[in-house]
């Protein structure tokens, strides 16, 4: 089964550390990340770059609005992505508790993917009648 | 899982996964001493499997193949775990120098059963004992024994990750205990295989699931502890799960056993508990759970309500009650004697027990009050009876079946 792991960070925690410290936990992470690579648990992942690089997208008064960012307000930010391969939710759960960020940190949401196949199938139906007619 | 991996080989790991998953992780649990670990352990010995069997083709003993890839693929984890947390360092020598160590086939059933011990240990709380055996022990997911048990898989991973922290946090030994402590602890064991049962008979959808999981169970326990309470527990799920396809109607409406279609019973579930509950009984050790497969079992061997051998069944329960007393097990009584010595006896005595005021939430001693009153043909009492019983009912097809009864 597929899980998604959004990993928060506390972002003024991060700017507090020295290089040298903030390269030790890199080194740390992305070694964990190979060895979850490497028995195939690392699906995909990636990296985001600071929430005030980030706009929000939504509807207002029937026209498109945007906003900078998401809340900055709260202390905890979504730090990166992680698709991850494990057997269960326990088997996922141990495998993200070994993460090395946790200790620096870091929280990790983990969500079981939704499988939408039958959700999309019906929808897929349903669009199909509606050219057919 | 590697895209090179030819498709029958991924059968057969996958079979392999499914039969031999539980042993391998015992034997891991074992001799690493770390329930965690041993999982971890195991998931990625098979990983290591998907990449070498390939070239390698399948071993002759894959089993072996896989603890030993376990064991040192343990040595990797901790060398890791060591390098982001320094405290763990001596583990990790511990730990090598145990691992070193050959596993010993003939160990291997009884690791089965030092696990089976250790997921059922008296510190752990009910819910964690069952949802770790299941998960432990019989391999099933963390989402599947949520979806069986009406649950959230996040509330039940969550009772699996606490339950693993007592194990820890207290040190519990996997370990068969000591023979001065075994009937008490294996007790406990038992509690948790009936609870599965239990699970699984009053569910509709995915009590089917849960049943024949209780059963498994049981059988693995009788084949590595033959005691005559294992048979007994064995022979009592057998001979209830012989009525599930008579207990419930096309429309999913609740049948008594009295008007139960018998010609829909599993002959061969009630041949084979009957047999383990002789067994059980001949041992002259037996207990609660034997008594009751002999109570089950006399419902079994006979071809309609009518000719049931009442006198049989209330003697049972009488030893029943000098072994393990309970107001439950006095109401059943109290009805079957109402079947040969006439309602009114057992009437009395289920309101002496009413008044004892242990049963007073309790449907089903209300709903039998009001069952032998209707056959008094006092018919205003047994209104108010089945009216007290559909209060307290939780279960939607009860409560149907006293909804009925009321019209």
């Amino acid at each position: 089964m597929k899980y998604i792991c959004l990993g928060y960070y506390e972002p003024a925690k991060h700017a507090e550390m020295t290089e040298e410290e903030r390269n030790a936990m890199f080194d740390e992470c992305f070694e964990y990340d190979d060895h979850l690579r490497a028995n195939g648990h690392f699906s995909a992942g990636e990296g985001l770059q600071p929430p005030e690089t980030g706009l929000t997208v939504y509807w207002k008064n029937g026209k498109v609005a945007t906003t900078d960012g998401p809340y900055i307000e709260t202390k905890e930010q979504l730090g990166g992505i992680l698709v991850l391969e494990a057997r269960d939710m326990n088997h996922a759960v141990q495998l993200m508790s070994q993460h090395p960020s946790l200790k620096y940190g870091s929280s990790f949401e983990i969500r079981p993917v939704a499988d939408m196949s039958e959700i999309v199938k019906a929808s897929e139906q349903r669009r199909l009648k509606l050219t057919a007619r | 899982m590697p895209s090179n991996v030819p498709d029958d080989l991924s059968r057969s790991i996958e079979t392999l996964y499914r039969l031999e998953s539980g042993r391998i992780l015992a034997s891991l649990v074992r001799l690493l001493g770390d329930l965690d670990l041993a999982e971890e352990a195991m998931h990625e010995a098979f990983a290591a499997a998907l990449e070498s069997w390939p070239q390698t083709g399948l071993p002759d003993k894959p089993r072996p193949w896989l603890i030993s890839a376990g064991r040192f693929k343990a040595i990797n984890v901790m060398r890791r775990r060591v390098r982001f947390d320094a405290v763990q360092s001596d583990l990790a020598l511990q730990l090598e120098a145990r691992v070193k160590e050959a596993p010993q086939e003939e160990e291997m059933e009884d690791d089965r059963l030092r696990l089976i011990f250790t997921c059922c240990h008296p510190a752990l709380p009910s819910e964690g004992q069952v949802a770790l055996t299941l998960r432990e022990v019989c391999g099933l997911t963390t989402e599947e024994i949520a979806r069986a048990f009406l649950v959230t898989p996040a509330t039940l991973a969550q009772r699996i990750v606490r339950a693993k922290a007592v194990i820890r946090d207290k040190a519990i030994p996997y370990q068969v205990p000591a023979s001065q402590e075994l009937s008490a602890r294996l007790g406990a064991v038992l509690q948790v295989v009936y609870l599965v049962f239990n699970a699984g008979y009053s569910a509709e959808a995915t009590g089917a699931e849960l049943s024949r999981e209780a059963i498994r169970l049981g059988r693995l326990v009788l084949d590595l502890l033959p005691e005559p309470e294992v048979m007994g527990l064995l022979g009592l799920m057998l001979l209830q799960e012989s009525r599930r396809a008579a207990r419930s109607s096309a429309e999913g409406e609740l049948i008594l056993l009295d008007r139960q279609d018998r010609s829909l019973w599993n002959r061969e579930q009630i041949a084979e508990g009957i047999a383990l509950t002789e067994s059980a009984l001949r041992s002259r050790r037996f207990g609660a759970y034997t008594l009751q497969a002999a109570i089950a079992a006399v419902h079994a061997e006979t071809s309609s309500a009518a000719s049931t051998d009442w006198r049989q069944i209330t003697l049972l329960y009488d030893r029943l009650i000098r072994i393990q007393p309970s107001a439950v097990v006095e109401l059943n009584r109290a009805v079957a004697i109402a079947m040969y010595e006439g309602p009114e006896h057992g009437l009395r005595l289920i309101d002496d027990l009413l008044a004892s005021e242990e049963l007073t939430n309790y449907s089903l001693a209300y709903s039998a009050r009001a069952d032998l009153c209707r056959r008094l043909g006092r018919l205003s009492e047994a209104r108010a009876s089945y009216e007290k019983a559909l209060t307290l009912a939780r279960q939607e097809q009860e409560r149907r079946f006293l909804l009925r009864r009321l019209e």
